[in-house]
């Protein structure tokens, strides 16, 4: 199995013989930072693009073909654009706060990226609390949609944010206890650990229908908690224009922007690494053969690979799908969503104890 | 239910503590137009939404005072400009009925054949449109794919696509274009083709009936007192097809069903537009195979005089009943004319049926009620 430790034992051997050990953790930090920052830039490129054809895919049209090969350069055109688009700031505004926001978003989003599992052995912060961590980060998501929403001075915008708090702070509970399902079928919060149980089955098929159930309703209450349709209620552009970002322009949006299409790709990340074996091939019980050729597959491309489909079928909802309305989205939460979710955390305890799961 | 039209009576002074008053519009993504909403809130719930209109106002009742007989007409595509030629076939029912001319059969039939048409072309873009406000972006590029089949259609015959001016007093402007039946065939063919795709995307979503089951009660007498005509009052139980009740041309003779529903709520009005697509295909595979030879047009003089008196004449646009109301001094251009549009008296009930809802729901019933602006202001 192709492996990234190598490369990083070579680096971190070579810093350590040539630097002072003080000098090489910084050197290192400043590597893992910078490489965040490029993977959260080139995701939201990637990601734009994405979406944009996909949509174009679904809606018998051809998306952006103009800038590049296909267009594939169009998202770099648009991103050129929004640098040079002046930031305005509307007056009334609350000038701290309005400024800050962008900023929390995004960085909320780059601190998420610390504990996944991109390839093997490729992990910034293998902690040994990495899901608790996950659903603590990405709560703090609904601080700098709040903070937008009541500093822009707008009515539209305190809409969105007032129905993006209720929103969020509901469906956490539900994308908590399914990831909880899975930590108690694992024994163990570590994320290597999590994919590591997972190398004879995934637990979506290990853990039979309570699994699949914990599944779903991770999707549902990730596309929520992203702000994704048919749960986009913070930013209904029907009804609130563009919500609790209709005050921002420029790179200030672009941020806004990016971070929500990094945060999908995290959700996705976190799903993909709890139900689906992360980083790990698909095998097959006894299919020695079978099982060896998939062990060929570089374990970034199952990764991405997974990543990618769960992006998909999020971004298949959106343009599929109307939008709820605010009661309904609460009633979906806490009438079906918490209540199923609760007796499915049940279900599975009783599976663990009594080892029914392969 | 939503039927909480008595609790907020004392809402109705402005500045009361904690409402929030919001501009939808006139530059907003819901209101399809330059319509302004002063929305008055109670968290997400609506105590009160106060349409202002003018913003797409150009006086054409006036200008068409200064226009002949044949010219007004090319300005009455302007009002509800998705469905112009129905716009068009009242005013020269009007005209007509005041020059006494008998119209040639096969014009009557061209006339119905495009009505039908744009009939389906504006429940087309209505359907897109309402899912779009809705939050669900793909219809509307569904929509638009059939919805090009007809404006080629009408491209061929009409030389324009979206105000045609092709009906004029004595029949139509010009012949059919030797391609039309046979594209409206292949139209037809499409249309049953694709139609299960709305019903798998919108109709049946549970996302979507959610919205709009028992959404925006319009009760039937409320319908009538409101003056609602077309689906809108049509989706309460209230038989307005002028088509049926007022024939014009040769709709007595067609076989086609007023598409009645009684729930009153959106997705009453949905399906009723939904229904009506489906009674225009009807009309038009009736007419299609049997358009009479002969002229399309009848003998009139260059300049037209009505004589002195006042003439009124209604059509079932794609939005309900069109009115027009000619008043003549025996001259060459109308003392006054007086257009009664379908969309303002469906615009009134919007506050009566948005009181008590949510903020979504009012774009949801924005959208049932199939509101073109132009054609409110006029």
């Amino acid at each position: 199995m192709w492996s990234f430790s190598g490369i990083s034992n070579s680096i971190h051997e070579w810093l350590s013989q040539t630097f002072n050990p003080t000098l090489t953790i910084i050197i290192e930090m400043v590597i893992a930072g910078v490489a965040v920052i490029g993977l959260f830039a080139g995701l939201g490129l990637v990601l734009v693009i994405m979406e944009r054809k996909v949509s174009a895919w679904m809606q018998i049209r051809l998306g952006p073909n103009r800038v590049g090969p296909k267009g594939m350069f169009q998202s770099l055109a648009d991103t050129l654009k929004l640098l040079v688009k002046e930031g305005l700031t509307p007056t009334g505004a609350d000038k701290l706060l309005f400024n800050l926001a962008p900023f929390i978003a995004m960085i909320v989003a780059m601190l998420l990226m610390a504990p996944i599992a991109f390839a093997k052995d490729f992990q910034l912060w293998d902690l040994n609390i990495g899901v608790l961590y996950v659903s603590a980060i990405s709560s703090m998501m609904v601080i700098s949609i709040l903070m937008a929403g009541w500093a822009s001075n707008n009515k539209y915008s305190l809409m969105g944010a007032m129905r993006s708090g209720a929103q969020i702070v509901s469906y956490e509970l539900s994308a908590g206890l399914s990831v909880l399902s899975i930590v108690v079928l694992t024994g163990s919060l570590r994320v290597s650990d999590i994919i590591q149980s997972q190398a004879d089955g995934w637990w979506i098929f290990k853990g039979h229908i309570p699994a699949v159930i914990a599944f779903v309703t991770f999707i549902i209450a990730v596309t929520a908690e992203t702000n994704r349709a048919p749960f986009d209620l913070a930013e209904a552009e029907s009804e609130l224009t563009a919500g609790f970002h209709t005050e921002y322009s420029g790179m200030k949006f672009a941020l806004f922007f990016l971070a929500e299409y990094v945060n999908v790709f995290i959700v996705c990340a976190i799903g993909a690494t709890l139900f689906l074996g992360g980083w790990m091939p698909f095998h097959i019980g006894h299919w020695a053969g079978f099982n060896h050729v998939m062990d060929y597959i570089p374990s970034s491309l199952w990764f991405f690979g997974k990543t990618f489909f769960l992006i998909f079928v999020i971004m298949w909802f959106r343009w599929t799908f109307p939008r709820l309305r605010i009661d309904q989205l609460l009633n979906l939460e806490w009438k079906y969503l918490l209540p199923i979710s609760m007796v499915n955390l049940l279900l599975v305890t009783a599976m663990a104890i009594l080892k029914w799961h392969f | 239910m939503y039927r909480q039209t008595e609790i907020i009576k004392d809402a109705s002074q402005p500045g009361i503590e904690g409402d929030m008053v919001i501009n939808v519009g006139p530059q907003h993504p819901a209101t399809h137009g330059v319509l302004h909403l002063v929305i008055t809130l109670n968290g997400e719930t609506i105590k009160k939404v106060e349409p202002h209109l003018g913003y797409i106002h150009r006086s054409i009742e006036k200008m068409c005072e200064s226009l002949s007989y044949r010219q007004f007409i090319y300005v009455t595509s302007r009002m509800d400009y998705l469905s112009a030629h129905i716009n068009n076939h009242a005013c020269a029912l009007c005209v007509e009925k005041g020059l006494q001319v008998e119209i040639p059969p096969r014009a009557q039939v061209i006339r119905i054949l495009m009505d039908e048409l744009t009939r389906i072309a504006s429940h087309e873009l209505w359907w897109g449109a309402m899912a779009m406000d809705l939050g669900a972006f793909t219809p509307f590029f569904h929509a638009f794919r059939e919805r090009e089949t007809i404006n080629d259609i009408m491209e061929d015959t009409c030389g324009a696509r979206l105000t045609m001016n092709y009906i004029v007093p004595g029949g139509v402007m010009a012949d059919l274009h030797p391609d039309f039946q046979k594209k409206t065939k292949e139209f037809i063919q499409l249309y049953k083709r694709k139609i299960h795709e709305y019903d798998e995307l919108v109709t049946g979503n549970i996302i979507f009936q959610n919205r709009m089951k028992g959404i925006g009660y319009l009760s039937p007498e409320d319908a009538v007192s409101y003056g609602c005509t077309g689906p809108t009052a049509r989706g309460s139980g209230v038989s307005s097809d002028i088509r049926k009740l007022y024939p014009y041309e040769i709709y007595d003779k067609l076989e086609f069903d007023e598409v009645l529903e009684s729930a009153g709520d959106s997705f009453a009005r949905y399906m009723i537009r939904i229904g009506e697509m489906q009674q225009s295909i009807r009309i038009i595979e009736q007419l299609i195979d049997n358009i009479p030879e002969g002229d399309f047009q009848a003998k009139t003089k260059a300049v037209l005089k009505l004589p002195k008196g006042e003439y009124y004449s209604r059509v079932e646009t794609a939005r309900g009943e069109l009115g027009v109301y000619i008043v003549s001094e025996n001259g060459t251009t109308p003392y006054r004319i007086k257009f009664r549009s379908p969309g303002f008296s469906n615009l009134s009930v919007l506050d009566h049926i948005a009181r008590g809802s949510k903020l979504g729901d009012l774009v949801a019933m924005m959208g049932t009620l199939d509101l073109v602006i132009p054609d409110i202001d006029r």
